[in-house]
């Protein structure tokens, strides 16, 4: 193959289905390089002290929304491509949901800890078996 | 598919650039309904441990004076996990390659792989449910480890079956080929898996890493 036909396999998006072996192998590759990396900078961000102590939590948050795209990119294949439509208003309603759950969850148990009117350490306690 | 392009029938469509989404072309192939469909059960499953992950954030504190996540959870352990599961995923994807190539050798070679790799992460999630056990810290000892063994539980739940799935899968290529039913099944397969490694994602973050700091 020529050097032009080279470049136009490279230029293909992550997800969309390729024909070569070789851009479909690298897109996975490009794919474990990141999550590998999201990964290890999530390890080093719990265990240094480098970072603002209150941050790392939500750093640590933030890194793992970043790797869930990448798996979402390069492994699962959802891009904004007119075969993938439905996949992704599928995805963007399954999102939708698990943070109104989780976060719905999180925000009104706290509250409700808070805000009972015994004391929060006595409220715990009922919640403890 | 141009073909089918006068057929009155309406359904599912989505996939030429011409397409209005009005159903003019007839439903779509399975090959792009089967995976959806399949990626409908996915996402409701990362809504149902959505719930699980509420659960385990509301009763975290709850340990009732035994142990906590401090005293429980190995990071070291936990990284060897994460990178089997990680390199497990992306080996998979090798296979789906090969599959697409009817290479049967690399095909099987790396769903085989796939699967020792998932066996290394259930084996290390076991040792550590049987270490926590052994302790006294199992699933009855506190509001807190409840949540941790139904949370970290449901996910190796997942794995194991994932497991059955993918010996069933190389046993199926191996016995009928790269027909077209196969091959959405190894589609399917490969979603779930990845799909596996996207709340792994969450888990390690969440529980082992947050809960350690």
């Amino acid at each position: 193959m020529d050097e032009h036909e080279h470049d136009d396999l490279l230029d293909v998006a992550p997800g969309e289905p390729h024909d070569s072996l070789f851009s479909e192998t690298l897109s996975y590759v490009v794919g474990l390089g990141l999550a590998l990396l999201l990964t290890g900078v999530s390890f080093w961000v719990a265990s240094t002290s480098v970072i603002w102590g209150p941050g790392v939590a939500t750093g640590l948050v933030v890194l793992a929304i970043a790797q869930m795209g990448v798996h979402l990119v390069f492994f699962l294949h959802i891009t904004s491509g007119p075969d993938n439509a439905n996949n992704v208003l599928a995805l963007a309603f399954g999102v939708l949901i698990v943070f109104l759950v989780m976060i719905g969850t999180i925000w009104i148990m706290a509250h409700m800890n808070a805000n009972m009117g015994v004391n929060p350490e006595l409220m715990n306690l009922q919640m403890q078996h | 598919m141009t073909t089918s392009a006068e057929a009155p029938a309406v359904g599912l469509t989505h996939g030429g650039s011409e397409d209005t989404g009005l159903g003019h072309r007839g439903p779509e192939s399975k090959s792009i309904v089967v995976p959806y469909g399949f990626w409908l059960f996915v996402l409701s499953d990362m809504v149902l441990f959505s719930a699980l992950f509420a659960t385990y954030a509301t009763l975290v504190h709850a340990t009732d004076g035994g142990p906590t996540t401090k005293d429980l959870f190995d990071r070291n352990l936990v990284a060897i996990e994460t990178l089997a599961l990680l390199v497990s995923s992306f080996v998979c994807g090798l296979a789906i390659i090969a599959a697409k190539r009817r290479n049967m050798l690399w095909t099987q070679v790396w769903l085989l792989v796939t699967g020792l790799l998932g066996f290394v992460f259930l084996s290390i999630e076991l040792y550590e449910f049987a270490t926590m056990i052994g302790e006294g810290a199992g699933p009855q000892r506190s509001a807190f480890l409840s949540g941790f063994f139904t949370l970290v539980g449901s996910h190796g739940a997942h794995v194991t079956a994932g497991l059955l799935w993918i010996g069933t899968m190389m046993a199926q290529v191996w016995a009928k080929g790269f027909q077209p039913h196969i091959m959405r099944r190894l589609m399917c397969l490969s979603i779930f898996w990845h799909a596996l490694d996207i709340i792994w994602v969450a888990i390690f973050t969440i529980v082992y890493l947050i809960g350690t700091l």
